[in-house]
């Protein structure tokens, strides 16, 4: 059975993120496993950070996303693939 | 009078500017960013400068490329409106050195005013009331925790280069202020590069009241009454009133005195705002002082008369105050709903978007200050702020019955705004009788969860 893939997408439009600021390393890079309500991005809309989190715990198989890129609303950002 | 003014800002206070400078005979010139095409400021200006980018730091704070379109278009003035520019030391001497008018306050004053703990020791020395505490810098432990003894529990740690409630710590006893300590210590360091902190009383739910203030190149300074603005969630406001049902007339004459004492100490010039905090026994303490435009100018304009941005051109221009508060005879009450693309039942979560369904309110007492229209597209990456409904009546009751009746004529959809909010806060009972303080909001607001 081949492992189910999950698509994490913005909640609404944005700037998407991978860093919590510009000096720190990402929060995930390809490869990283990832534990469910992990913080994986920053999304900012209108001045306001949210923060997205994991919805499995698995692993991070692609970054779709651009840091610092406006990102729209419904957009893939990362997909990920369950454990 | 100027030829022409390029409005360095966006959205509804870009419109404000512009407008105030067409009924002056004033030429305009517009910035936008490539998100901004479409907003109502970029369309309504004589000429536009498209700042290339979307993101702040590129667009609206970009320094050099704002300067560099000032110049090519043959601008003899900037107008920074809110928020961006409008507080930044830097930017008002680099159009001075430009050449260019910066319509607002001196780059010494924004600086002075930009440091809290100076503009506090300031208004100390000017004799007006400040909140007990630390009258220096702190950087340890040893002298927080002495002051805070003789102030009594609860103190609040502020950063002495801080603002906009970040860095702000509320500790209720010794061991809350020994582990905060450190905390905003680091905080206030990496947020403002200054890591000095200082203690202040921690005053549990004050009314906060705000003075409107003028000054002229003689020095003469004069007062506009005050500003109720105490309907707030975290620090954010969102609805203000002039007069302020808290004040009588001998309490408003006496903070009026105050500010205006405050700002002939650092020789204000043009349009600024004291802030006090008003405690339960109505004493009165001075807070800061903005020195800027504020979102919230228009209650004042609607009771006093007075249009404050060309005040500021006018000032500008050299000109001098020959009125004060009392010549003007002030009448009624204003009311200002600030109507943002935010869901009030959603924390308050940003809803950008198009706004496909737009029936703004009017009538009799309804003033609107917005740069949205019908088919306009909300971008995300600035501030949530879409409009300012602004009721005006010859009473406050009155003004609240006006603005409840605009809020219900006001559609905006399918973007999320605080209508619904503002509705509820004007049918509440409290509010109505003048009751309430700056934690009145957190009643209509779903629990916060730890996002």
């Amino acid at each position: 059975m081949s492992p189910r893939k999950v698509e994490v997408r913005a909640p609404i439009a944005g700037v998407f993120y991978r860093k919590p600021s510009p000096e720190d390393p990402p929060y995930v890079e390809v490869g990283d496993a990832v534990r469910k309500k992990q913080v994986l991005c920053l999304l900012e809309t209108m001045k306001v950070f949210q923060k997205i989190k994991s919805p499995v715990n698995g692993k991070v198989v692609e970054i779709i996303a651009q840091n610092e890129k406006p990102v729209s609303d419904n957009d893939v950002l990362m997909v990920l693939e369950e454990e | 009078m100027f030829n022409k003014v390029l409005v360095a800002n966006r959205g509804e206070i870009a419109v404000r500017v512009i407008r105030a400078c067409k009924e002056l005979g004033i030429k305009t010139v517009a910035v936008y960013s490539e998100a901004d095409e479409h907003c109502l400021h970029a369309l309504l200006a004589d000429e536009k400068v498209c700042l290339p980018g979307f993101k702040p730091a590129d667009t609206y704070l970009n320094m050099p490329a704002i300067i560099k379109a000032a110049r090519e278009k043959g601008a003899g003035a900037v107008h920074p409106g809110y928020g961006y520019l409008a507080e930044n030391e830097s930017f008002a001497a680099a159009c001075r050195e430009a050449g260019i008018v910066f319509i607002g306050p001196d780059p010494e004053t924004i600086r002075l005013a930009g440091n809290k703990l100076q503009a506090k020791e300031t208004a100390a020395r000017a004799g007006v009331p400040v909140i007990p505490g630390s009258n220096r810098g702190l950087t340890t432990l040893a002298e927080a925790l002495e002051v805070a003894g003789e102030t009594g529990y609860p103190v609040i740690l502020k950063a002495s280069a801080g603002g906009g409630g970040r860095g702000m710590r509320i500790c209720g006893d010794e061991t809350e202020l020994r582990e905060e300590f450190p905390i905003a210590k680091a905080e206030a360091g990496s947020a403002f590069g200054d890591p000095t902190l200082y203690v202040e009383k921690y005053l549990q739910n004050p009314r906060h009241i705000e003075i409107q203030v003028l000054g002229d190149r003689s020095g003469k300074i004069i007062h506009l009454g005050e500003r109720e603005c105490s309907v707030q969630r975290r620090y954010q406001k969102l609805l203000e009133e002039s007069p302020s049902p808290a004040l009588d007339d001998s309490l408003r004459d006496k903070m009026g005195r105050a500010a205006v004492q405050v700002a002939r100490s650092i020789n204000y010039f043009n349009a600024g705002t004291v802030e006090f905090m008003l405690d339960g026994n109505k004493n009165f303490y001075f807070m800061e002082i903005n020195a800027r435009l504020q979102v919230e100018h228009p209650v004042t304009e609607m009771v006093t008369g007075i249009d404050i941005v060309k005040e500021q051109i006018r000032l500008s221009l050299g000109e001098g105050l020959d009125y004060d508060y009392y010549s003007l005879s002030p009448r009624g009450w204003a009311v200002e709903c600030r109507i943002n693309a935010e869901d009030p039942d959603k924390f308050f979560l940003p809803s950008p978007g198009t706004i496909e369904i737009y029936r703004p309110p009017g009538g009799f007492g309804v003033r609107l200050d917005t740069h949205v229209y019908q088919g306009y597209s909300v971008p995300p990456y600035y501030d949530s702020l879409l409009a300012k409904l602004v009721a005006h009546g010859p009473d406050r009751k009155t003004a609240l019955s006006i603005a409840l009746r605009a809020l219900d004529e006001f559609t905006v959809e399918p973007v999320k705004t605080t209508i619904p909010l503002h509705k509820k806060i004007l049918a509440d009972d409290s509010f109505a009788g003048g009751d309430f303080d700056t934690g009145f909001v957190r009643k209509f607001l779903p629990e916060e969860d730890e996002d």
